[in-house]
């Protein structure tokens, strides 16, 4: 089937995609998106997250159809150009990535977070970005950039 | 060389840190913004996918195979069983080349590979491979490791026999020490199955190279241990088989092994194709060896006051059908299975045996994760049967600078274990629960409970582990270094086959590179296997191995443009060094930049570094001096129980950990980070749950790992106590947080709920219904 939709404000269209294939597997493999990543392919780990018109979801959860004519924005779509995200930027900055196959779902979906809550207390940012494991960092690192990153977004306000 | 679109290229380590500052990470920037690499995010012009057919049996006979119906099936190219494999159908770690690279006549663990498929879709390949038809006889599978270690009845799992390896450890004379023991204490306690659960699944791609050779671009923590099993078994010379580190998405021992590297290679070879192979999460399960499940037997004696006589251990850790490392795993369990305390009577017997059950192998702490759990709780329950508090036994019966380990190997480094205890007791303690929010609470916003039924335990761990391979291995490092003038700017290019799995690293390489040289422009080369072996990323040695290397291929740069000095200045100084961008004498001050001394040269050194030798283990008495390194990590964990429903939240985790010399402060505090958590995945969730050999859980739905609402914060007590022997006397940082969490939050829990708790991970119904199995 072809599936059209678009993606970091660019409208895509693919062909000959089989209806069983992911948003995740169409990102990665036939939009040369691989950004988002491949860490369990059950809706489990969170590092598939996306912006399905602007709400984060676990693009390995959606079927590529159902992306049909929408908005999807993945961790490619954050930096402008060389500027990083001040999501990115601190994620990088407090050693919150090792491995980072994690890091690009938490990135989105901190990136959502601190959109949506000012100054999210520890208590919010636990809440949120309990859907997205990370295998290497035990997390604390994690915690500090999303507090700079909400603190330096916060102060830009 | 066809080179893959997103192959690894060189990459320029940001800023100017030196050994002892935290620069960025050079690989940073590029994976948050998702542009990193990684094995599975390799693509090629018309590349197809291959696929694992796996057994669905622990232990069967294959009657036959019939691939003609998978063959025929639209879109597949190839579909391959042991009778393709070219050379050597056998693979296997330390030479043992008992694990068949496609089953052979039988199966000896459910998800052992049988057949390949590749196919220009993913979907496909699976779909051709329900069409592959096995007559199988199904046998009953051997899963009893006891049996196993002492039945010779028991039948073979495979050709090696039962046990694998036995290894005792005898130090005075246990008998007699029975006899004057005041106290006596006892244990039996279990560790399950612990899974590295590393994020990026096995992946990886293979293309055929016009000399009939291989490019292999993959994931792994050991390239040049990989390719002297697919070498063979591919039936090639090493030199036609180029390997490129892609990018890794963790490790934790879980790469020591081959997974796909020689079957994506065969199909590569067979169709004359790129081919890419990517496990998903079920698939991972099977695709990688485990943590070695155990079983131990412990006894101590001790006097009134608190002084261990003695120890009589048995530990048996069940390694499933192959090898794989449970050789160096029994060594380990066997030699720091009674940790770090000073005990004048030892009788240990470390067995690690063949099953049906699911292979197990390298996993971060490595053997002597188990025996930790052991003794440790050993201790806690010895200090109780003294009338002793935890830290206090801890402290009487502790290891120090010139202590002997079980195996008599002498402490030669600073070991301030006594102190790294007091400062843990002594670190202020978390406030009490606040169950205002029910957040704070064990289930959390599950709101399982108000706060009645919750109580709040304190436990202590300490544990040792040895950093680099032991047992007289001389796992050495090689770095080749060049430094040149580009754009102007002094600039070295590192090229290690180090495997940079998430630990960082490629940071400190560049530290490394700009401490020694001077610059500041470094730039990482990826890692292959065009420059000699680095050794494993594993035995938390990297820092200290190709840390090293790096080192010493430097100081022979260096050298090197010392030389360039009488020519370019036409004098000599005895006393040069780089620093700061400049070639400084230290009695005549700055004499040049290094651009203008290096001109047009170019300076390439590629050196070797080796550890001190070590020795074996004595076969009857395990005696040597066994260990390269031995790096200690102390825990004091918190946690609120709620009673009534056996749910656990651990509240805090403090650590104390001796790091020898920090090189680079983030990247230490996240591997205890990161290690304090795997540890207490162990001690409160982590299991692969077998029933006959069979895996019950293998998602990340039934098999939990810490997330972020898990993992309590922590404070951090790091010491720099140097190691003489060791490159800026650092110590390996990566494991030794791992052993010692696990049993500080079963000691807390027991703490909070006065229950025994020999076995972990501990589960509600542990708590709730002390008798169940």
């Amino acid at each position: 089937m072809r599936v059209s939709f678009t993606v970091n404000g660019r409208r895509e269209t693919v062909d000959d995609v089989w209806e069983g294939e992911s948003l995740l597997y169409v990102l990665r493999e036939r939009m040369g998106l691989p950004g988002s990543k491949n860490a369990c392919e059950q809706g489990e780990c969170g590092s598939c997250t996306v912006y399905l018109d602007g709400t984060p979801v676990c693009a390995c959860l959606v079927a590529a159809g159902q992306a049909e004519g929408r908005e999807v924005r993945t961790v490619e779509g954050l930096a402008d150009g060389d500027r990083l995200d001040p999501v990115q930027e601190a994620f990088v900055e407090c050693g919150a990535v090792q491995c980072g196959f994690c890091t690009p779902g938490l990135v989105v979906q901190a990136h959502d977070l601190i959109e949506r809550v000012e100054q999210p207390s520890d208590a919010e940012i636990r809440e949120a970005l309990a859907g997205n494991l990370c295998r290497c960092t035990g997390y604390e690192k994690i915690l500090d950039a999303v507090r700079l990153a909400a603190a330096r977004k916060a102060a830009d306000r | 060389m066809t080179i893959p679109l997103r192959a690894p290229r060189d990459i320029a380590a940001p800023g100017t840190g030196r050994v002892g500052d935290s620069p960025l990470r050079p690989d940073g920037t590029l994976k948050v913004k998702g542009e990193f690499a990684y094995s599975s995010d390799l693509w090629m012009d018309g590349m197809l996918w291959g696929a694992t057919l796996r057994s669905p049996h622990p232990r069967a006979r294959i009657v036959s195979i019939d691939i003609a119906e998978a063959l025929a099936h639209p879109g597949v190219h190839a579909v391959l069983t042991h009778e393709d494999v070219p050379g050597r159908k056998h693979y296997g770690l330390d030479h043992t080349w008992d694990q068949p690279v496609l089953a052979i006549g039988e199966v000896r663990h459910q998800g052992e590979p049988i057949a390949l498929v590749a196919a220009d879709h993913p979907e496909t390949a699976r779909r051709a491979m329900d069409k592959i038809r096995i007559e199988w006889e199904v046998l009953e599978p051997l899963v009893d490791a006891r049996r196993a270690a002492f039945d010779p009845a028991y039948p073979q799992v495979q050709e090696r026999k039962n046990p694998a390896r036995h290894q005792p450890v005898r130090v005075g004379d246990v008998a007699r020490a029975k006899q004057e023991a005041e106290v006596v204490v006892t244990g039996v306690y279990e560790v399950g199955i612990q899974d590295q659960a590393f994020l990026g699944p096995e992946s990886g791609l293979a293309v055929p190279a016009e000399d009939g050779g291989v490019d292999l671009y993959v994931a792994t923590q050991w390239m040049h241990n990989d390719l002297k099993q697919i070498a063979p078994c591919l039936g090639l010379p090493e030199e036609k088989i180029r390997m490129t580190l892609s990018g890794v998405g963790g490790a934790f021992g879980g790469r020591e092994d081959l997974s796909m590297q020689i079957h994506a290679a065969m199909l590569a070879l067979r169709t004359g194709r790129p081919v890419k192979m990517v496990y998903n999460r079920h698939e991972s399960f099977f695709g990688h060896v485990h943590r070695h499940p155990a079983q131990m037997r412990y006894e101590y004696g001790a006097t009134r006051d608190g002084k261990i006589l003695y120890a009589d251990v048995e530990i048996i850790l069940d390694g499933g059908a192959y090898t794989s490392a449970t050789l160096n795993v029994v060594g380990n369990a066997a030699s720091l299975g009674v940790g770090p305390y000073e005990i004048p009577n030892i009788k240990i017997d470390a067995y690690g045996v063949y099953t049906n059950n699911p292979p197990c192998g390298a996993m971060r702490g490595f053997g002597a994760v188990q025996a930790c759990f052991a003794y440790e709780s050993m201790m806690d329950k010895l200090a109780a049967a003294c009338g002793l508090d935890p830290v206090t036994i801890r402290q009487i019966n502790a290891c120090k600078q010139g202590s002997k380990l079980a195996t008599g190997q002498v402490i030669e480094a600073p070991l301030p274990m006594a102190e790294m205890l007091q400062t843990a007791r002594e670190l202020p303690l978390p406030p009490p629960l606040d169950p205002t929010d029910l957040r704070n609470l064990p289930g959390g916003a599950s709101q399982t409970t108000h706060g009645e039924g919750v109580r709040r335990g304190i436990g202590y761990g300490v544990g040792i582990k040895n950093i680099c391979f032991s047992e007289g291995f001389d796992d050495y490092s090689t770095a080749r270094v060049r430094l040149e003038v580009i754009g102007g700017e002094a600039t070295a290019l590192v090229h290690t086959a180090a495997a940079e799995v998430g630990q960082g690293l490629v940071t400190i390489e560049a530290q490394i590179a700009r401490t020694e040289l001077g610059v500041d422009r470094v730039v990482i080369h990826p890692a292959d296997n065009r420059v000699g072996d680095a050794g494993s990323s594993s035995a938390s040695r990297q820092s200290y191995m190709t840390g090293g290397a790096v080192k010493v291929a430097c100081e022979a740069v260096r050298e090197r443009v010392f030389e360039l000095v009488p020519v370019r200045l036409g004098r000599t100084y005895p006393d040069l060094s780089l620093e700061g961008g400049k070639v400084v004498s230290a009695s005549a001050g700055v004499l040049a930049s290094i651009e203008d001394v290096l001109g047009e040269e170019v300076i390439e050194e590629t050196r070797e570094f080796h550890h001190h030798p070590t020795t074996g283990m004595d076969p009857v008495t395990g005696q040597g001096s066994t260990h390269t390194q031995l790096a200690m990590c102390v825990h004091r964990a918190v946690v609120d129980v709620d009673v009534e429903l056996g749910l656990v939240k651990v509240v805090e985790l403090a650590a104390v950990q001796d790091v020898g010399k920090v090189i680079n402060r983030v990247s230490v505090e996240g591997q205890i980070h990161g290690g304090s958590a795997q540890g207490l995945g162990l001690a409160v969730m982590e299991e692969i749950v077998v029933t006959g050999g069979k895996v019950r859980n293998p998602s990340f739905t039934d098999y939990l790992i810490p997330t972020v609402l898990d993992m309590p914060p922590m404070r951090l007590e790091i010491l720099e106590n140097a190691d003489p022997r060791a490159p800026y006397g650092l110590r390996g940082v990566g494991e030794p947080p791992t052993l010692s969490s696990t049993p500080a939050i079963v000691a807390a829990i027991r703490d909070a709920t006065g229950l025994d708790l020999n076995r972990v991970p501990v589960r509600p119904e542990h708590i709730t219904s002390p008798a169940a199995p």
